[in-house]
Order: C-alpha cells, then structure tokens, then sequence
C-alpha cells in the first residue's frame, strides 16, 4: 500500500497533457445496407430523366428513361417480350445448366484425381482465355445455325471457369478434415460427398455468380447471328435501325436478368452455406 | 487390444524423422510421448494409426478389439476436425453413417456419448458457436462413438487456455476413471503428461528416438493429492527434455 502511493501521485502531479488514445480501427467492414442499392438506381434514373426532360442531355445522344419504358411497354404490348424473352431463357438455362454441371463434374475429377489433373488442368488452362464468341462461326458448323450453336458457346463459355473454380474449391478444403474422414475409416464415397463437396461449395456457388454472368454476356454474342427470336436479337435489331430507346430497354431487361441471376445466387449461398457466420 | 510398435523408423525423402521406436502400449493404459518439437511425434501418431505407412518396422496390433468396437484406432486432433458444416450431432453422426447401423442404434450411440461428455444440450449447436474447450468435448464424443480399442491424440489439449485445459483433464481423468480407455497420447505439456500417463516415453531430437521411459505408478484418481511426487517426476523429465530442446533449438529445419 505504502509503496504504490508515490508511484499514483508521481503521475498524476506531473504536468503532462492529456488526451484519449484516438480510435483508428474503424473501416474495412462491410455491413448490409439494404436501402442503398434501390436508392443509388433511383437516383440514377431520376438525374437521367431530369437530364432528358431539361435538354442537358439529347435525346439523340441517349433517349431518356420514359421514351425507354414507353418502348419497353410497346414491346410488351406486341406479346413479342415474352417470345424474346423465352427464346433467351431456354438458351441460357439449358447452356449454363449443363456447363456448370459438366464444369463442376469435370473439376471435382481434376481436384480429386491425379490422373485428370495431369492431363486436363493444361488443357482448360489453354482454352479457358479463348473468346468463345471468336468461335462462333466454328459452332455454327458444328452445331448448326439454329439453337444448337447457341446453347453451345453459353455452354462452352460456362464450363471453363466452373471448372477452375471447382477444383480451386477442392483444393482448398482443409486436408486435416480429410485426414480425420480417413481416421475414422469413411469410405471413398463419404469423403467426397460429406466433406469435400460441402468445403468446395463456396466456391463453386461464387463460380456461378461469374459463370451466370458470362452466359448473359455470351448470351447477345450467340444471339447475333441468325437468331430471329431472344433478347439479344432485339437489341441487334434496335441497333441497326439505331432506336436507341429499344437499346437501352433490351439493355435493361438483360441487367434485369442478371440481378435475378444473382437473388437467386444469393439465396442458393444463404440456404446451403447457412453453417457460415 | 495391446499395441506392439516394432523398430519404427521413417523417414521423409531424406529427412530422418523417427528410428527404432521399439514401444508397447497395453489395454487401459494412457502412454504419454513426449519430446521436443519437430522430433517426430504427430509422425508417430499418424503411422500407430495407419495414416501413413512406416519406412521400416511395423506396428503389431495384439489380440481383438472388444466387441461392438467400430474404429480400434480412433484420433482426436489438436485442431479438433470439426466439419464446420454440421451440428454438434451431425459430426458424431458422421463416423457412424458408413456402418449399416439402424438409425435408431445410431440415434441411441449419439445420445449416450453427448451425455457422457455433458454435451447433450448442445447437440444442435454448430462448431463455429462453441469455444475451443466444447469443441474438443464433442471431438472427444465423436471418438467415443465408434468404441474405440485405442485413442490416438496428438496434443488434444494445446489450442485451449489453461483453465479450460485443467477442465478438460479432469474430465479426461473422470473418464478414463469410469471406462478405462487407452490411449496414445502426445504432447509437449509436461503437466499433462504427469497427471494422464501411465507411462511417459521421452523421445530425443530428431531423428526421433525412445530416450528414456518413465512410469508413474500413482492411480490417477489420487495424482492430486500426490503433487510432491508429480513435480519431481516433472523436474526428472525436463532434466531429459532440456538439452535434447535447445540442441533441436539451434538446429537448422533444412539442415
Ligand atoms: N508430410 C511431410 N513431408 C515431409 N516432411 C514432414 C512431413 N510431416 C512432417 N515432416 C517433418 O518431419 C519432422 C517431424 O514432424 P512432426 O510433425 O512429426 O513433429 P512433431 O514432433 O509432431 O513436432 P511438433 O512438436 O511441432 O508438433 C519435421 O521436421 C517435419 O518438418
Ligand atoms: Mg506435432
């Protein structure tokens, strides 16, 4: 007792400046801010019309988002939307269902056998940068001009960067959690379908996010040539007849698809990654 | 079930890890190795139980495993192996999936093994909700699940903090009270060593190799009232353990 006296009155008697330590561990968290998304877009929208309706912006450099709806509506209207509409969602669903899961089934195979990855990492590697629209022509001779060319470049254009993304996923599944499926005698089978599969799926459902992505990209490009029906064709046609107002709706319905692409993405990773913080 | 460890040498390309570990473990006994790090002792672990295969000598497995036993040699790791995607009861589910058990025999091994590791009001929790201390718990039950011969544990106790690793010892000490398990158990924490084992087996620096063995004959229900004893039994294996530490210390790990 005697002793911490002179210790508390020497530090306090001394005639230094005082000041709380300053906070410096904020930032480089980010939280969930639900009404920022909607709010940026309608911002957005609302500077552009205000733009239009002023003539700050020309119509002919950008028609403004109501002549842009009003083309959307007339589309509507026609019932032509929903034969667009339709006819790219077929192509779309069936070229990025069966790329992913042949991506997936082809990368599980390469992150789990030696074998595979030895003969066909290079080759993936090689082929994954190719454009796929630069083989457009190639597909049509294969698959013909109809829909078989362009389910095939959505497909091709799929499957290699779920492939990369799966066994990126295997790879990193930590191997002490194998080593204790093993320590407990699971079979092959186990191994792979209860802890590689649920470890690589984080993975895997970000790979979708990007291959979902590239199949709408892939989607215009496939669309371009000899297609009567799609999104993609109406946007080409609005194009060439320079309607710009038609543009920017087929534009929007493409951005549309992709946020819907990635709502359901998102409930996807929420549903089978609902063991994550 | 007796283990028998036959002149077990290995050795890592030309990395030489372990050498003539000549070794017996006997049904209800607790053999702790000790030894300085990098000495060899999760490789020795890991060929006991056949994870990987030794370069020379083998290990010899003695007489049957009791009856209703599922895994004879059954793990239980310093990091837990906890699948971050199941529950509590998932993960002890997990090892008894491949074994054509009935769901409700494997319902009943669940329950029975979470109540004796008092965990059976957390059997829905996930992994990432539990602390350290539990995760080892259900670790724990996990192995007990599949009946195991001969617990293999490589440093069960090293990630948690000291109190909940004191905890975790009783319960260990309660359990091999009322049960009598064997167990393989490495570790670094001489306290450990001499409140759990039967025998303590002190290993010399790398290239690994039985140094000194040494047996406590104390029960383990009366080592607290034994602290005396213990301690000198402490200080006998430092004394070992010191100059094969700092020699191992001042080793190059590529040298
Ligand atoms: N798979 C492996 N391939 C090559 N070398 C390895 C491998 N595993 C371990 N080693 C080497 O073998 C030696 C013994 O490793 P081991 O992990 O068995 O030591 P340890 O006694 O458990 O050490 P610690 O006290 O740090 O846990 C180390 O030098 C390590 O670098
Ligand atoms: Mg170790």
């Amino acid at each position: 007792m005697a002793d911490t006296r002179p210790i508390s009155s020497q530090s306090q008697s001394a005639e230094e400046p005082a000041k709380t330590v300053p906070f410096r561990g904020g930032g480089f968290v980010v939280k969930p801010l639900g009404v920022i998304a909607p709010l940026v877009f309608v911002v957005i929208i609302a500077l552009w019309e205000l733009g239009s309706q002023t003539g700050f912006i020309s119509g002919l450099v950008l028609p403004s988002p109501s002549e842009s709806f009003e083309a959307f509506r007339q589309l509507f209207d026609s019932g032509l939307l929903f034969v667009h509409l339709s006819a790219s969602l077929q192509r779309i669903v069936i070229g990025w269902t069966v790329g992913s899961t042949l991506g997936i089934i082809v990368g599980l195979m390469i992150g789990l056998s030696s074998v595979a990855r030895a003969g066909l990492a290079p080759l993936v590697s090689a082929i994954f940068p190719i454009p796929k629209i630069a083989l457009l022509p190639l597909f049509i001779i294969w698959f013909g001009i109809g829909e078989g060319s362009k389910v095939a470049t959505i497909l091709f254009g799929t499957f290699f960067p779920t492939v990369i993304t799966t066994y990126g996923g295997v790879d990193n599944v930590d191997r002490n959690l194998i080593r204790m499926g093993q320590s407990f005698g699971l079979s092959w089978m186990s191994i792979v379908r209860k802890i590689i599969l649920p470890g690589a799926l984080p993975a895997i459902l970000s790979g979708c996010r990007i291959s979902g992505s590239i199949a709408i990209i892939l989607l215009v490009a496939a669309e371009m040539i000899g297609a009567e029906f799609g999104i993609g064709a109406y946007i080409l046609m609005a194009g060439s007849l320079f309607a710009t107002d038609q543009l920017i709706a087929g534009v929007a319905i493409l951005s549309v698809m992709g946020l819907c692409f990635a709502w359901v993405i998102g409930r996807a990773e929420k549903y089978f990654l609902n063991w994550r913080t | 079930m007796d283990l028998h460890l036959q002149k077990l040498s290995h050795d890592y390309g030309k990395l030489a890890v372990l050498r003539d570990i000549e070794l017996e473990v006997r049904s209800r006994e607790i053999v702790c190795i000790v030894g300085p790090s990098g000495c060899g002792k999760s490789t020795l672990l890991r060929l006991v139980g056949g994870l990987e295969q030794p370069t020379r000598g083998q290990v010899m497995q003695i007489g049957e495993p009791p009856a209703g036993c599922l895994n004879p040699l059954t793990y239980i790791f310093q990091d837990f192996a906890l699948l971050p995607w199941r529950s509590v009861k998932g993960n002890i589910s997990l090892v008894l999936e491949d074994r054509g058990l009935g769901r409700g025999e494997a319902e009943e091994i669940i329950t029975d093994v979470l109540r004796r590791t008092k965990l059976s009001d957390f059997a829905d929790a996930w992994p990432r909700q539990l602390s350290g201390g539990m995760k080892q718990r259900v670790a724990v039950a996990r192995a007990l699940a599949v009946k195991p011969a001969v617990m293999l544990m490589d440093e069960p106790l090293s990630a948690l903090d000291s109190q909940t690793r004191e905890l975790l010892m009783d319960d260990l000490v309660e359990l091999w009270l009322t049960e009598g398990f064997t167990a393989v158990y490495v570790t670094h924490n001489l306290a450990e060593a001499v409140r759990l084992g039967h025998k303590i087996v002190v290993l010399s620096r790398r290239p690994g190799r039985v140094r000194e063995m040494v047996s406590i004959d104390i029960p383990l229900d009366q080592r607290k009232n034994h602290v005396k004893e213990l301690d000198d039994k402490q200080k006998l294996l430092w004394s070992m353990l010191r100059d094969e530490a700092m020699a191992a210390d001042q080793e190059l790990l590529d040298g």
